[in-house]
């Protein structure tokens, strides 16, 4: 389900790491320019990545945010092999390299004064991939707004489900949900966004059901994948298809929001749950 | 007679152990019982329900009222063929959202008159394709899999053949998971995995290995409640025996969960199911980000 690859902005390395090429209308910007815009085109509003941290300053009061439950990190039961070596390998030298435990950073803290959790995946871990411990931060993320009567927000970025976690990768889907349904019988806000991308076994459980989904422009948002469905049908597909704007086109997310504007249009929202 | 004592003296070393790779193959034999057989077998009072009230009916997918030994269920399931035009029209039991919607529909039927619900899975994934995707995929595997956690009657899935990723899972969130002894039960199938970690699908044996995908594999992990035994060198060769095992341990397991209170049966399906995977633990050591 993990067949997203692929790296979002294509960094001009030999020119002193100066300029930054927007991959969608190529214009080289400045890279303190881009970055001064939150990693987005200032040419054409294409919404490059950025980290989870990075997202996490975005989003909250200076001096609010918590960091809950980062003492959980994959662990490699399946004992997997690939070609390219063990999965314990793999994430160690990713945990090593990105200074994250898992590919969800999870907290608390407040959002223009309103108080919320949230679980922001990093796509710079595995791809953004849902393993076990993904999954269990996201449920005890879940399980302490439970308790403490406090909104839900996840920002997902994921390829899907983490394959060289077998089976109980895809239980995580399960997992995550059972956590989601119980806000929903407390009548807890959980509002979903979907960051480019969001696919796969992720598409397929929490982030496609938030009482609210929201997305950032130009996200890929799909199922399955454009190549898989390609090979299927034996056509070619629009190439609008399984963006953003495609979903919200076809009723299945809330509202597109520039980076920029994400923090108030959170905060907003949530001041109409009253609490 | 003496054969006999023969056989029994070298114990269990009869049959070497098959590889997760010729399970694979025996999972998908043409020949293997599929949803239809059962349908024959031990299902008695089948009154098929169509539609998922939104687009159409879904033949991949299908469910309704039934009768399992006496037992009253909703019964949903997904459809394979055998013969190619019944696989045309069943789209090789691959459900798009309609079919999804379809499951879901019913599973609240039977929760508002308390109806137990049995889920047979059988599918090599939910339908990548373009209209799966525009009726939201996605969306109707994610809904099910968040209504399931809390519909308040018993829910037995039991795998009777390929277990394949979402698609499967989108209605198998059961409170009790039964798989025969060679079905499969995969994140990925075993060819995909390949394909992208090993960079060619040949590999395929290699990624059946290493996925864990076998009932044993998923039995050890903690994530099915039960292996029934196939007879012979598979269900394929004896549809009448595996029909009959597999309608015992359901009745068998549905006793167990009748017992339940509603809370207590929402109660242990979240435990079940907030137990499962596997991971690290670290020194506790929560901290103060941004600035
Ligand atoms: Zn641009």
């Amino acid at each position: 389900m993990a067949w997203y690859s692929e790296t979002t902005t294509t960094k001009k390395k030999s020119k002193k790491d100066l300029w930054i090429k927007c991959k969608k209308c190529h214009s080289h910007i400045y890279k303190s320019e881009w970055e001064e815009n939150l990693n987005v085109c200032p040419n054409c509003n294409y919404h490059g990545s950025i980290t989870s941290y990075e997202r996490i300053n975005l989003l909250f009061d200076k001096n609010t945010f918590k960091e809950l439950f980062n003492n959980i990190s994959p662990k490699d039961s399946l004992k997997f092999n690939d070609l390219k070596g063990s999965y314990k390998d793999k994430y160690e030298a990713t945990i090593k390299k990105t200074g994250l435990s898992e590919a969800v950073v999870t907290g608390h803290g407040k959002i223009n004064g309103i108080p919320a959790i949230v679980a922001v995946m990093d796509f710079r871990f595995l791809g953004g991939s849902l393993g076990s411990g993904t999954g269990e931060k996201i449920l005890q993320a879940a399980n302490y707004a439970y308790d403490n009567n406090l909104p839900y927000i996840i920002f997902s970025a994921s390829g899907g489900a983490r394959m060289q976690e077998g089976i109980l990768s895809l239980m995580q889907m399960a997992k995550t949900c059972a956590g989601i349904a119980r806000l929903n019988k407390k009548n807890i806000p959980y509002i979903s966004v979907l960051i480019n991308p969001t696919t796969g076994g992720v598409s397929a459980s929490y982030a496609m059901v938030g009482d609210l989904n929201i997305s950032e422009p130009g996200a890929l948002i799909a199922f399955a994948g454009r190549r898989v469905i390609e090979q299927t049908i034996g056509e070619k597909l629009p190439d609008d298809f399984q963006t953003s704007e495609y979903l919200l086109e076809h009723g299945f997310i809330d509202s597109i929001v520039n980076r920029k504007d994400m923090k108030d249009y959170l905060s907003n929202v949530l001041s109409f749950y009253n609490r | 007679m003496k054969q006999k004592k023969k056989m029994t003296n070298k114990k269990k070393s009869k049959k070497p152990a098959l590889s997760a790779w010729e399970i694979v193959s025996i999972s998908r034999h043409p020949k293997r019982p599929i949803l239809q057989n059962y349908l024959s077998l031990i299902v008695k009072n089948f009154v098929e329900f169509h539609g998922d009230r939104y687009y159409s009916d879904d033949k991949a997918m299908i469910g309704g009222f039934a009768e399992i030994g006496g037992q009253k269920v909703m019964l949903i399931g997904h459809n394979k063929g055998k013969k190619t035009n019944e696989n045309i029209e069943r789209n090789f039991g691959m459900a798009k959202p309609d079919g999804y919607r379809k499951a879901l529909r019913l599973m609240k039927l039977a929760e508002r008159f308390n109806i137990p619900i049995v889920t047979i899975i059988d599918t090599p994934g939910a339908f990548p394709g373009l209209e799966a995707e525009e009726r939201g995929q996605a969306e109707a595997i994610a809904k099910n899999l968040t209504e399931m956690a809390s519909i308040e009657v018993p829910i037995i899935s039991v795998v009777i053949g390929e277990g394949g990723s979402g698609g499967a899972l989108g209605i198998g969130v059961g409170d009790k998971i039964l798989m025969l002894s060679n079905a499969i039960y995969s994140v990925i199938s075993p060819e995909g995995c390949a394909s992208i970690l090993w960079r060619d699908a040949k590999y395929a044996p290699d990624a059946a290995n290493a996925l864990n995908l076998t009932a044993s594999d998923l039995l050890r992990h903690g994530v099915i409640d039960e292996i029934i035994k196939e007879p012979g060198e598979g269900a394929h060769t004896d549809y009448e025996a595996i029909a009959e095992s597999v309608k015992k341990s359901v009745l068998k397991n549905l006793e167990i969960l009748k017992k339940l209170s509603v809370e207590e049966l929402i109660q242990s399906r979240f435990e079940k199911y907030s137990g499962m995977g596997k991971f690290s633990v670290n020194q506790s050591a929560d901290r103060q980000v941004n600035k």
